[in-house]
């Protein structure tokens, strides 16, 4: 066990590729709680696909992957938002659209350059794809996610937890919801190479929905939902190093067996509660 | 002085008007009920109040140190709150929000959440989750929120909508004992009767009409007759029924 693990870490595309993990999977996990309980569940989704598209483009026209890629991701989180304000369009309609129009781009560009090697690696993630200059970028943003996070985590608290009275008492609403849509869309940005596009948006939601089974204040929520990701991709990672299976997905698949176990201790707590009352 | 004065007031939203020349003062230690059919512009005119929308025309001012941002405001519970994993404790003082703030809260804000808790009996409740209590518990935990918000005003938006008979007149008798603290309570609410029998001053809203006086004169009004069922126990009214008149 401690033989596979130190082989593993020496190599170094291994290290950086755990660092950056490492860090999105905690910021994802944050955010996550405060995006599946405001029902922006799917918003991590719409934003890799878009994240995809940026991708695509940017490889196609030979330029710097993530400095394309951040700013599309941010002005896609910014129109997102701006759509579900706006009642015309109902919020989980807007991603949908954004989100296959963005896929629909990608693809055609992809097909155009004839670069349709890479196009397995951006869907699914690749642990090869990250530089040490991209896993430096990475470690700063992520830095970043989580001291903003930690500063206004009371304010988050409010907006998620009640709107309309945050506005009323005079909270900036609007900023707190822009700050969060950020955080957000940097998060997808630096996890989407390592996991994938199609995958990014499981860990945002997987480890919310887990510890929001067993926990019941929002501290202990964010707290647990932050160590089972971490716990999750180390796993994942370990797993996929010593089976060969594809990294992104046996992080996924790892999150949703600790969703299952927690939804058993769940039922199962709740089903002894009951019958200590009767 | 007058803690609200609306001068003149039309307010709407999305470019309708619901409600046109509307004046008033409210004063302090006032239980001002607004009532009045669906799409009478209850919900409209509590907005304004709370700062959430702007009137069309005229304005709304608050005197004797009134902010807008201190008032306390009870909304009807969402979807979201159903199922929300929080304890009593973090819900009632992120009430103090609007206070000055730091990354965590002072041991002032702390005391404030916890005397509110007291105040409306949920105290023994606050390391429970949220979502695991009764709507009643829930109404009263929300509203310890908003007293932490406010000293002075209190805004609530049908306050006893899901709530079961028991529930709602304790629910009514805190409200009753808040305002006798001295904090003026502004109730919008569906339940007339209650109304006429628990706050000091009427606000009916109607379409293109408005009545605004004590409770005692809403149920002389013509507004009120239409919308009143039982009887107005006083001398002259309790006459007229003897004599044969109906639904006075």
């Amino acid at each position: 066990m401690f033989d596979m693990l130190a082989e593993m870490f020496s190599y170094n595309f291994i290290i950086r590729a755990f660092i950056v993990g490492t860090l999105v999977s905690l910021c994802a996990a944050l955010l996550g709680v405060t995006l599946v309980l405001k029902r922006y569940s799917m918003i991590g989704d719409g934003l890799s696909h878009v994240g995809f598209g940026a991708l695509a483009v940017a490889a196609s026209l030979n330029l710097a992957p993530l400095e394309v890629a951040v700013p599309v991701i941010v002005a896609a989180a910014f129109l997102l938002l701006r759509l579900s304000e706006n009642s015309k369009i109902n919020g989980d309609a807007a991603i949908a659209i954004i989100s296959s129009t963005a896929l629909a781009v990608g693809v055609v560009f992809v097909s155009i350059s004839g670069v349709n090697t890479d196009l397995n690696s951006y869907l699914f993630g690749s642990i090869l794809a990250t530089t040490t200059a991209d896993a430096i970028m990475c470690a700063v943003l992520a830095v970043v996610v989580i001291i903003v996070f930690a500063l206004f985590y009371n304010n988050i608290f409010a907006v998620t937890f009640d709107e309309t009275f945050s506005k009323a008492t005079g909270l900036k609403t609007g900023v707190y919801n822009t700050v969060i849509a950020l955080l957000t869309a940097l998060t997808i940005v630096i996890g989407m190479r390592i996991m994938g596009t199609l995958l990014i948006s499981a860990l945002i939601i997987f480890p919310a929905l887990s510890s929001m089974r067993i926990c019941k204040k929002f501290k202990s929520v964010i707290i647990c939902s932050g160590v089972l990701s971490l716990c999750s991709f180390f796993v994942g990672m370990c797993t996929s190093y010593s089976l060969d299976t594809p990294t992104g997905a046996s992080v996924v698949i790892v999150n949703a067996a600790v969703f299952v176990i927690f939804w058993i201790i769940d039922i199962v707590y709740s089903k002894v509660k009951k019958q200590n009352k009767l | 002085m007058a803690l609200i004065t609306i001068d003149n007031a039309s307010m709407g939203y999305d470019g309708k008007t619901v409600l046109s020349n509307l004046s008033l003062n409210i004063y302090e230690k006032d239980y001002v009920c607004i009532v009045g059919e669906n799409g009478s512009g209850k919900t409209t005119l509590m907005k304004c109040l709370l700062g959430l929308i702007q009137p069309i025309k005229g304005v709304i001012s608050f005197g004797d140190g009134l902010k807008q941002s201190e008032i306390g405001y009870l909304p009807q519970q969402t979807l979201i709150q159903k199922d929300f994993p929080a304890s009593v404790s973090e819900v009632v003082i992120s009430g103090c929000l609007n206070k000055k703030h730091t990354m965590f809260y002072s041991k002032q804000q702390k005391e404030t959440a916890a005397r509110n808790m007291e105040l409306t009996g949920v105290y023994k409740l606050r390391k429970k989750c949220f979502r695991e209590l009764s709507g009643g518990q829930r109404q009263r935990v929300m509203l310890a929120r908003s007293l932490c918000a406010t000293q002075k005003l209190l805004i609530l938006d049908e306050p006893v909508t899901g709530l079961d008979p028991m529930a709602t007149a304790d629910m009514y008798t805190l409200i009753k004992n808040l305002n006798s603290k001295g904090i003026t309570i502004i109730m919008v609410s569906h339940d007339v009767n209650s109304a006429v029998s628990n706050a000091s001053k009427i606000l009916h809203l109607s379409r293109n009409n408005y009545f605004y006086g004590t409770a005692h004169q809403y149920l002389h009004s013509d507004l009120g007759k239409k919308f009143i069922l039982s009887d107005c126990p006083c001398d002259d009214c309790r006459h007229r029924a003897k004599a044969g008149a109906h639904n006075v």
